[in-house]
């Protein structure tokens, strides 16, 4: 299961962060109030997310309960993945 | 009512209706009356500590009730009140707070520990919220406010004072600070509005942050007709956003075209929005099968399309009623104002000529914090003596009827998610990164963004890479001003002088 978020972590430490070494703060730290990703990152979460996991994400999930930290999309993208038995990670 | 003050906006609605909604925030939801005792409390307790009429305070904090709060207790201790963007980076706070010259800071926790070991010599911090102070000299938001009276402050202001400062992203890569007084906001508050015929039932939703001039006059207005406020840290997640406007019966949306390309691309359906009443947009023009587009979505709501700086504040709205007959026209002067087009030797031009656009009134503010150059530049004397007008640096024509159309800018500026953004800035901090020879920054069209940044850069042969420039923009720029893009080039293309040609690059 660790694999979502690892997935999530590498994604937005390469192409969010542009960090160097990985993603640097705890799962549970919130994406906005710490800025580690803004407004627009977001969108492209929602579009790695949807490709990498293979779900589909209405614009009625897109809401900070399921986007603001690894841990809440980790746990998002993984009730997408149960509930919906045709979606399988690539 | 016949206020003079920014704070009588609020001390009017606090007498009269003082049990009626103000603000929803953050799960809370607070009277006039709420909010009056608690900017009273805030107020004295600056003045306990010295700050008052002529000082400037900065607040460095997210849309929040305690901004809301600030803004109006900086105002009942006569100060001056400067909101930086919370995602605005040390730095660039720390030459903010040194330009203004500010007596205090009401910041976040880890913004009191960044602004401290920037600016050692900094009178007063205050940590909001925050109920243990995060390190020496710094205040707690508790300890500040501890054994404050919540008794209104005698007033000891005029409205010739200065009642804030306006940080925008100048041409020269260091922002400005425009300084509005008291009588320069009042004006603006209600000829604004007069024509949206505002009224108490009115719940407007404000997801612009209130460093940017159009999100703060959200909170002005809603206080100076005694509606409701609902305040929102953004427009990250529509659906949240569409969610609070069924479920508070929002009547006015104030948008940018971003939000609005966003929520175009949604399916609105599972929403009831019938409360709401209008829609505003200003900040870059919408596309005009945008607003078609809109009117369908939205049905029972006026759409106002505007144009404004942050140095008149509004400047031009369309009536609504124009709408269908001249959908790209941004339409006059707001009430109790004048503007005219004018050619570079200083002559009125007539209809269907393309000049730059002039604003006569009261909305007219007070000019450049420390900065007479540019001041004089833009605020030129007008017909009477004494007067000032603004030249805004903006290209307009006028139609037959006296409609004014956007033509394009004068300078380099950038509109990224509808805030002026200055490619010097960005320029200047592309060349602070070791490897960096030559930076040029310009705005591409964007169906989102309006204007998306690119960045081009030539590099030494330290092998920079694109991560490289982004994670240094990222660590020195506001969110909105990090290019999304960055090319690497040879040489940029540049003018006889050695000067760049940014208009080559876009």
């Amino acid at each position: 299961m660790e694999a979502i978020e690892e997935k999530l972590r590498a994604y937005i430490a390469e192409n969010i962060l542009f960090s160097g070494n990985g993603y640097p703060y705890p799962d549970e730290t919130s994406f906005l109030d710490n800025g580690i990703v803004d407004s627009m990152n977001i969108m492209e979460i929602v579009l790695f997310a949807e490709k990498a996991f293979g779900i589909t994400i209405r614009d009625q999930e897109i809401v900070r309960a399921n986007f603001d930290s690894v841990a809440n999309l980790s746990d998002f993208v993984r009730k997408k993945l149960s509930g919906n038995g045709a979606a399988e990670p690539h | 009512m016949n206020p003079r003050l920014v704070q009588d906006l609020l001390h009017h609605s606090a007498d009269t209706r003082p049990d009626s909604l103000a603000l929803i925030c953050d799960g809370q939801r607070l009277t006039y009356a709420e909010i009056e005792r608690r900017a009273n409390a805030l107020a004295h307790a600056l003045l306990a500590r010295g700050i008052g009429r002529g000082d400037r305070v900065v607040l460095h904090l997210p849309n929040s009730v305690e901004l809301v709060v600030g803004i109006f207790g900086v105002l009942k201790a006569g100060a001056a009140f400067v909101v930086v963007n919370v995602t605005t980076k040390p730095d660039k706070l720390a030459y903010i707070l040194r330009n203004c010259q500010a007596r205090a800071l009401l910041t976040t926790p880890r913004g009191a520990e960044l602004s401290r070991a920037h600016l050692p010599d900094l009178r007063w911090v205050m940590a909001v919220p925050s109920a243990v102070a995060p390190g020496p000299d710094v205040l707690s938001y508790q300890e500040l406010l501890a054994g404050s009276v919540a008794e209104r402050p005698p007033q000891v202001n005029i409205d010739l004072d200065l009642a804030c400062l306006i940080y925008t992203s100048g041409s020269t890569g260091e922002p400005k600070g425009v300084m509005s007084d008291h009588s320069n906001v009042v004006f603006a508050v209600q000829s604004i509005t007069s024509y949206l015929e505002n009224t108490p039932d009115d719940v407007v939703i404000d997801v612009l942050p209130l460093s940017f001039d159009y999100g703060l006059y959200q909170l002005l207005m809603v206080f100076s007709f005694g509606g409701t406020l609902v305040l929102e840290k953004g427009f990250t997640f529509p659906a949240e956003i569409l969610a609070r406007m069924e479920k508070e019966r929002v009547t006015g949306l104030p948008g940018v075209p971003t939000l609005y390309s966003m929520l175009l691309g949604m399916d609105l359906a599972p929403y009831d929005l019938s409360s709401l009443r209008y829609l505003t947009n200003t900040a870059a023009a919408l596309p005009p099968a945008h607003i078609l587009r809109l009117r369908d979505k939205f049905p029972g709501a006026r759409l106002y399309s505007m144009y404004g700086l942050t140095e008149t504040k509004r400047t031009l709205y369309l009536p609504v009623d124009q709408l269908d007959r001249r959908p790209d026209s941004v339409g006059i002067a707001i009430p109790g104002t004048e503007v005219w087009v004018e050619d570079e030797l200083g002559h009125r031009l007539g209809p269907g000529e393309v000049g730059e656009l002039v604003v006569r009134g009261r909305h007219v503010m007070r000019g450049y914090w420390g900065d007479a150059e540019a001041t004089a530049r833009r605020f030129r004397p007008g017909p009477l003596p004494g007067e000032r007008l603004c030249y805004t640096g903006d290209l307009f024509r006028m139609d037959e009827d006296g409609y004014f159309y956007f033509v394009g800018r004068r300078d380099d500026m950038i509109k990224s998610r509808g805030e002026k953004v200055s490619p010097k800035e960005i320029e200047n901090v592309l060349y602070r990164l070791e490897g960096v020879l030559e930076a040029a920054v310009v705005g591409v069209p964007d169906p989102v963004l309006g204007q998306a940044i690119k960045a081009f850069v030539v590099v030494n042969g330290a092998g920079l890479t694109t991560a490289d420039v982004l994670r240094h923009c990222r660590a020195h720029l506001e969110d909105l001003m990090v290019p999304s893009a960055v090319e690497f080039c040879d040489t940029l293309p540049k003018t006889a002088s050695g000067k760049i040609r940014r208009v080559e690059l876009a």
